[in-house]
């Protein structure tokens, strides 16, 4: 049991900072927060150690890159482990910070002080997703080199700077020996850096609004952190670490032939959070694949606290009743919608054929956004003007809607394209 | 003066503190294209690719160069095209599938033509083509600028 006499090192007092002293009851209840964003925090922890270890063994050129992590694997003890740890916690760091967004998205927890938190917490999800783009690369396999290769070669569709950007991130037309050292130390240097800076400034916002979101009516019960979330959040922490080692025990991260760059696997995909832009670019011209679509989803979902909304309910899941329900059926909707136009848009469309003469950017581009929108559209505007729902759960529903359908299409992109990128089932 | 305007006001200062932010960031995007972006020419080589005497090719026939990143078409009028095998889609190794007479990228499945130019999507642009100059006989690929195009034309050809 906790021994209450004991005083708490400097140490322990330091990292004790992090929370004030006295806190609200339903504030630590685990289904408050899922501990999401504190698993994420343990992640990159874990990451950084793993990391720095292997940076010991690693060697950045295209030469010797592979060889090292045979080496690492083979030779040293521990080693494969040591990469099977570096490999799981960035994997599902993607999913829990996902998750995280998600869960303070639909507990109404990005508004007024918390805006300014939301942004910063887009921000480090970028960095997961870059961190994990840019370790990707690393191993110099075939896997390595061709997910990379297209993902460059997707930015080359960005009009006027495309290429330029392309260029600077390889340092040249293609994936070489200058991509592996400008992602290397992106990866090992810049990044966390990055991190540790947003994180400070995330965990520090947190507080400044008064901890996590509680809803307003709820009479206040102040407990003291010591031991009652301190407990909590060690027993998470562990069980978290045990479920990442007996992963990395049991399972170990991939590794294919060396990199060569005359040969290309067949079907050669993008690293899984990024195959939604590669199944959309699949059906879409990619001026509004890679460019017009994401830079609209990034400014929707930059943009979503500062709506002029009429009656948000602060820390209430999902706004009210109506909200959890049209939730429901957006995702619904939006599931069973998303995957009928991949089948239209795979087996029946061909709109560049059928209309030759109009320019690309409107048959193969335009049109298909269309075959999306209105129908989508419709679905809001009769939830909005012809149910009255509020303006909140509307919103609410539109980014359900893409969240889900970009889910969709990660799932096709990974689990049922085949050669080619052939459907299969 | 109202307390509004002198807010909105540029002071000496203000110009000043403005001023210094700018240079300083531009600098530091200076530097940093300079260094991240650019070609470390220690790590590339700049020479051309030499793919041999003009007289050992035949007309109308196709040649592949492996590791010159590339396919040396003659055409049948004698003239020459160096086709990059980068796909345009999303940047895989094209390869030569001599029944059909034209190139098949692995990745996503596009065709092109033996000219280079799109049978079927994904890919929306003809394969890139790269600057051949013919010099005592010998044809030199300037295997490391691809110029864009969109179809095939015969101006793009080489001749000696
Ligand atoms: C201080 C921080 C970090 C350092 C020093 C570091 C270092 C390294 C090194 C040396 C490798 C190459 C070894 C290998 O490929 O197995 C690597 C791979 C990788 N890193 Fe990191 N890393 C750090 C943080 C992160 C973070 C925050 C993420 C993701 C959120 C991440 C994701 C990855 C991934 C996905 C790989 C590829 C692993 C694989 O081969 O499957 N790293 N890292
Ligand atoms: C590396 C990634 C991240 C870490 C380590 C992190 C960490 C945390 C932690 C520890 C909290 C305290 C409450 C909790 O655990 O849920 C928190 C709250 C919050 N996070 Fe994150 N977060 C990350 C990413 C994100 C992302 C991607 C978003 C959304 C775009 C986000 C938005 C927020 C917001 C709005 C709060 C305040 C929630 C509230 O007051 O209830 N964070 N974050
Ligand atoms: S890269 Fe060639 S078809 Fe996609």
């Amino acid at each position: 049991m906790i021994n209450k006499e004991r005083k708490p090192t400097a140490i322990e007092r330091f990292l004790l900072h992090i929370h004030p002293n006295k806190i609200d009851a339903e504030a630590i209840k685990f289904t408050k927060t899922f501990g999401l964003g504190g698993i994420s925090a343990l992640l990159f922890v874990l990451l950084a150690i793993s990391g720095i270890l292997l940076r010991f063994t690693y060697v950045p050129t295209p030469e010797s890159a592979y060889d090292s992590i045979i080496f690492l694997q083979e030779k040293i003890l521990f080693g494969r482990l040591l990469r099977n740890i570096h490999h799981f916690s960035a994997t599902i760091m993607v999913v829990t910070s996902f998750l995280h967004l998600i869960r303070t998205y639909y507990s109404q927890s990005l508004y007024f002080e918390r805006s300014k938190n939301w942004i910063y917490g887009l921000l480090l999800m970028f960095l997961v997703l870059f961190s994990n783009f840019t370790g990707y690369l690393l191993p110099w396999d075939q896997l390595a080199y061709w997910a990379v290769t297209i993902m460059t070669n997707m930015l080359e569709y960005i009009p006027i700077m495309g290429d330029l950007l392309a260029n600077m991130f390889r340092g040249g037309d293609m994936v070489n020996g200058v991509t592996l050292l400008n992602f290397y130390n992106l990866h090992t240097g810049v990044l966390p850096l990055f991190f540790v800076f947003f994180m400070s400034m995330h965990f520090w916002l947190v507080r400044k609004a008064k901890g996590v979101i509680v809803s307003e009516s709820t009479e206040k019960e102040m407990v003291s952190v010591f031991p009652n979330l301190v407990v909590k959040e060690i027993m998470l922490a562990l069980i978290v670490l045990a479920a990442i080692f007996l992963l990395s025990i049991f399972i170990d991260a991939p590794l294919l032939d060396k990199a060569s760059i005359t040969i290309s696997p067949n079907p050669s995909k993008a690293p899984w959070y990024f195959m939604g832009v590669q199944e959309l670019l699949l059906h879409i011209h990619p001026v509004f694949a890679v460019f017009v679509i994401p830079v609209a989803m990034l400014s929707l979902f930059f943009y979503l606290p500062y709506f002029k909304y009429s009656k948000v309910n602060i820390g209430v899941w999902f706004n009210s009743k109506i909200g959890k329900s049209l939730t429901i059926i957006s995702v619904l909707f939006s599931f069973i919608f998303t995957l009928i136009v991949i089948l239209i848009s795979e087996y029946i469309i061909d709109f560049s054929s059928w209309v030759p003469k109009l320019p690309l950017l409107i048959s193969t581009g335009l049109f298909p956004v269309l075959i999306f929108l209105i129908p989508t559209a419709g679905f809001l505007y009769y939830w909005y003007k012809v149910k009255n729902t509020g303006f909140v759960e509307t919103v609410m529903s539109l980014v359900t809607i893409i969240i889900t359908s970009y889910i969709v299409m990660m799932a096709v992109g990974v689990w049922f394209r085949g050669e080619g990128m052939n459907l299969i089932f | 003066m109202t307390q509004e305007s002198k807010k909105n006001r540029v002071t000496r200062r203000k110009f000043i503190k403005g001023l210094i932010a700018a240079v300083v960031s531009f600098e530091i995007i200076y530097v940093l294209y300079g260094l991240v972006g650019k070609k470390r020419p220690n790590l590339m080589n700049k020479n051309l690719f030499n793919a041999g005497k003009v007289s050992s090719f035949e007309n109308d026939k196709i040649y592949p160069f492996g590791s010159g990143l590339f396919y040396l078409f003659k055409y049948s009028d004698g003239g020459f095209l160096a086709i990059s095998i980068k796909c345009t889609h999303l940047g895989c190794m094209v390869q030569f599938d001599s029944k059909n007479q034209g190139f098949m990228c692995p990745c996503h499945s596009s065709k092109f033509n033996k000219y280079g130019e799109v049978l079927s999507p994904p890919a929306t642009r003809a394969l890139d083509i790269f600057p051949i100059t013919i010099e005592k006989g010998e044809i030199l690929v300037d295997n490391e600028h691809p110029i864009q195009r969109n179809i095939f034309k015969p101006s793009q050809l080489t001749y000696i």
